[in-house]
C-alpha cells in the first residue's frame, strides 16, 4: 500500500513535470512575446534597445535554460506576475481555484446521486419504457454540446422567464448566501446534466450485471425483500466500478468548468486560463495549466485508492 | 437503424448548400449590414444573421466543415492510435511500458485548456509562411491536427490490448518463423484483425471530434470567420439569445442531432458485434 502510493506519487511527479516542460514550450510559441507587448505601445523603440531588453529578462537565452530558471522559481513558491491583473500568479489564481473547487463538487455530487437514481431504476429492469427514457436521456448527455446547452437555459430560465441571474456570481450590494447560490445554479445545473449521462450509463451497466450474479440470486431465494437486495445485496457491489470511474472523470470534468465558467461568467480558473490566454498573460496561462493538470492527476490517484478500498480483494 | 436515416439525412442537408444557395440566389459569404437579423421570408427561409448572410445555407455550409473535421480528424488520430497500440503490444517490454506511460500521462490531461493553447499557438514560429497561417486552410488543418492529437488515447489501449491477444495466435507465430519482418506482420496479419473491435470505439471518436470542433471554434480557437463552422455560429451568443434567440438554437441543434445520431449508431455497432453485450 505503501510502496504503491509512493510510486504513483512519483508518477504524477513526473507527468507534471514532464507537462510542465510541454506547456512552458507551447506558451512560448504564442504569438507575441513579453518585449513585444511592452513595444507596443512605444513606437520609438529601435531594434538596438529590443534586443537590449530581450538580454535583460533573459528571452535571448535557449528555451531549456529559460525553463530551468522558472522551475528553480516555481519550486520556490514564485510562479511571477500576471500581465492582466498586476498581481502575483498565486494571488489571482488561489480565489478562481476555490470558485472552480465550489462549481465542480456541486456539480459532480449533484450528477453522480442523479446518476445512481437513473441507472438502478433502469437497471430494474433492462429493456422497458423506463430504460428507454434513462437510455435516451443518457445519450442526450453524452452528446449535447455543453455551451450550447448553457446557451439554452440561458435563453429560457434568465432571458425568457427572467427567474434566475445569467451570469456572475453575486449581484452587486446584495452578495447574500441565497444570492449567491441563485447564480450558481444554472452552472452547475449545466454541468452536472453534461456529466450525468456518462455516469447513469456506468451505473446501469454495472447494476445490470451485479442483478445476474448468484449472491443475489441466493438473496433472492431465501426470501429478502426487492429493497433490500437492491440497495444492499446488489448496489454495494455495483459501486466498485462505478466509483472508480466516476473518481477518473473528475479530472475531466475541468474541460466542462472552463465552457460553463466563460459562458456564465465565473471567475474561475477556467475561465481564468481561457482570459490568460487570450490576453497573452504568459505566466497566468502556464501556471493555471499546471494547475489543472494537478488536480486532475490528484483526483486520479483518490480513484485508485477508491478501488482499493471498495474492494478489499484488491491489494494496493 | 435510425440513427443511419437521420446521419444520412443530415449529409444530404450539407451537401445541398451550393444548389440551394444557387436556388435562393444568395451568397452565404457576402455581408449585408443592412438586413442584419431579418426575418424569415422567402428568400432567407431561416433568416439572416449579423452580418445579413442567409441563416439556412450557412448552416449547410458549416455542417459541412464540422463533419469534414469530425471524419479527418478521425482517421488521423486512429491511425496514431493504431500506429502507438500495435508497436506497444508487438514489441511489448521496455517499449511497451514507455509507451503506455506516455499514453496514461496523455489520458491524465485536462484536454480542453490544453487544446485552447495549442488553438493559440503562432504557425510562424513553427516555420510555417505567414501566407499560410493565416489562410482559412489553416485554421481547418489545425482544428483537425490538434484536436487528434489529444484524441487517439482510447484507440491506442483498444489496438494494444487486441495486439496482445493476436501476437500468441499461431498464424502470427507462423509468419514469425518463415521470417517475416515485424512491419509486415504487424500490418499484414494483426492490423486487418484488430479492425472490428475499433469500429465501435472509432465511431464514437467522430462524435466527441465534432464536440470538440464546434466548442474550439465557437471559443475563437479553431475554424474562424468567414469559413462558417457550426461552432463558430455561436461565436456571438451572448448577443444572439437576446436580439434573435432562434440563430442561437440551430447551429447547436444540429451539432446535438449529429453526435447523438453517431453515439446511437456506435452503440448499435457495439450490439451487432458483441451480442452478448448489455443492451
Amino acid at each position: 500500500m505503501k510502496r504503491f502510493l509512493l510510486a504513483r506519487t512519483g508518477q504524477a511527479a513526473l507527468v507534471l513535470l514532464v507537462m510542465s516542460f510541454v506547456i512552458y514550450s507551447l506558451i512560448g510559441l504564442m504569438p507575441g512575446d513579453p518585449i513585444d507587448i511592452m513595444i507596443a505601445s512605444n513606437p520609438g523603440a529601435t531594434p538596438e534597445v529590443v534586443a537590449h531588453l530581450r538580454a535583460i529578462y533573459g528571452l535571448d537565452q535557449p528555451i531549456v535554460l529559460r525553463y530551468a530558471h522558472w522551475l528553480f522559481a516555481a519550486l520556490h513558491g514564485d510562479f511571477g506576475y500576471s500581465r492582466t491583473h498586476s498581481q502575483p500568479v498565486m494571488v489571482v489564481l488561489l480565489p478562481a481555484l476555490w470558485q472552480t473547487c465550489k462549481l465542480m463538487l456541486t456539480s459532480f455530487i449533484l450528477s453522480v446521486a442523479l446518476a445512481f437514481l437513473l441507472g438502478v431504476l433502469a437497471a430494474l429492469k433492462p429493456g422497458g419504457i423506463l430504460d428507454a427514457i434513462v437510455s435516451l436521456f443518457a445519450f442526450a448527455g453524452i452528446s449535447v454540446p455543453v455551451f450550447w446547452l448553457a446557451l439554452v437555459f440561458i435563453l429560457i430560465f434568465a432571458v425568457t422567464l427572467h427567474a434566475l441571474p445569467a451570469s456572475g456570481i453575486s449581484t452587486v450590494g446584495d452578495g447574500g448566501f441565497v444570492d449567491q447560490a441563485r447564480h450558481l445554479i444554472l452552472p452547475v445545473t449545466t454541468l452536472a446534466l453534461a456529466n450525468t449521462g456518462q455516469f447513469t450509463r456506468f451505473v446501469r451497466a454495472a447494476m445490470i450485471e451485479t442483478l445476474r450474479m448468484d449472491h443475489v440470486r441466493t438473496a433472492r431465494a431465501k426470501g429478502a425483500g426487492e429493497g433490500r437486495i437492491v440497495l444492499i445485496h446488489a448496489l454495494r457491489n455495483a459501486m466498485i466500478p462505478v466509483v472508480t470511474v466516476m473518481a477518473l472523470s473528475f479530472g475531466g470534468l475541468f474541460s466542462g468548468a472552463l465552457i460553463t465558467e466563460t459562458m456564465f461568467a465565473q471567475p474561475g480558473m477556467g475561465k481564468m486560463i481561457y482570459d490568460a490566454i487570450l490576453g497573452n498573460d504568459f505566466n497566468l496561462a502556464l501556471t493555471g495549466l499546471l494547475f489543472a493538470t494537478l488536480v486532475t492527476l490528484i483526483s486520479n490517484l483518490l480513484a485508485d485508492l477508491a478501488y482499493g478500498w471498495l474492494d478489499p480483494r484488491i491489494s494496493l | 437503424m435510425g440513427s443511419l436515416f437521420i446521419l444520412l439525412l443530415l449529409l444530404l442537408f450539407v451537401a445541398a448548400a451550393t444548389p440551394v444557395a444557387h436556388w435562393l440566389g444568395v451568397d452565404p459569404y457576402e455581408t449585408d449590414l443592412l438586413s442584419q437579423y431579418a426575418p424569415p421570408s422567402p428568400e432567407h427561409p431561416l433568416g439572416t444573421d449579423d452580418a445579413g448572410r442567409d441563416e439556412l445555407v450557412r448552416l449547410m455550409l458549416g455542417g459541412q466543415i464540422s463533419l469534414l473535421v469530425g471524419v479527418l480528424s478521425t482517421l488521423v488520430g486512429t491511425v496514431i492510435g493504431l500506429t502507438i497500440g500495435v508497436v506497444s503490444g508487438y514489441f511489448g517490454k521496455r517499449l511497451d511500458a514507455v509507451l503506455m506511460r506516455f499514453t496514461d500521462g496523455m489520458i491524465a490531461l485536462p484536454l480542453l485548456p490544453l487544446l485552447i493553447v495549442l488553438g493559440a499557438l503562432d504557425l510562424t514560429k513553427l516555420g510555417f509562411s505567414a501566407q499560410f497561417a493565416h489562410s482559412g486552410a489553416a485554421g481547418f488543418w489545425r482544428v483537425v491536427v490538434i484536436v487528434a492529437l489529444v484524441d487517439w488515447t482510447g484507440i491506442a489501449r483498444l489496438t494494444r490490448a487486441a495486439t496482445l491477444a493476436l501476437r500468441e495466435r499461431d498464424y502470427v507465430r507462423a509468419a514469425r518463423v518463415s521470417g517475416g519482418r515485424a512491419g509486415y506482420i504487424m500490418t499484414a496479419h494483426i492490423l486487418p484483425n484488430v479492425a472490428t473491435p475499433l469500429i465501435v470505439a472509432v465511431t464514437l471518436t467522430v462524435g466527441r471530434v465534432i464536440l470538440f470542433e464546434s466548442v474550439l471554434s465557437f471559443l475563437g480557437f479553431g475554424i474562424v470567420a468567414p469559413t462558417p463552422s457550426w461552432g463558430n455560429m455561436l461565436n456571438n451568443a451572448q448577443e444572439l439569445v437576446t436580439t434573435a434567440p432562434a440563430l442561437a438554437i440551430y447551429p447547436g441543434l444540429l451539432i446535438f442531432v449529429t453526435v447523438i445520431a453517431v453515439n446511437f449508431l456506435g452503440d448499435g455497432l457495439q450490439h451487432a458485434f458483441d451480442p452478448r453485450s448489455e443492451r
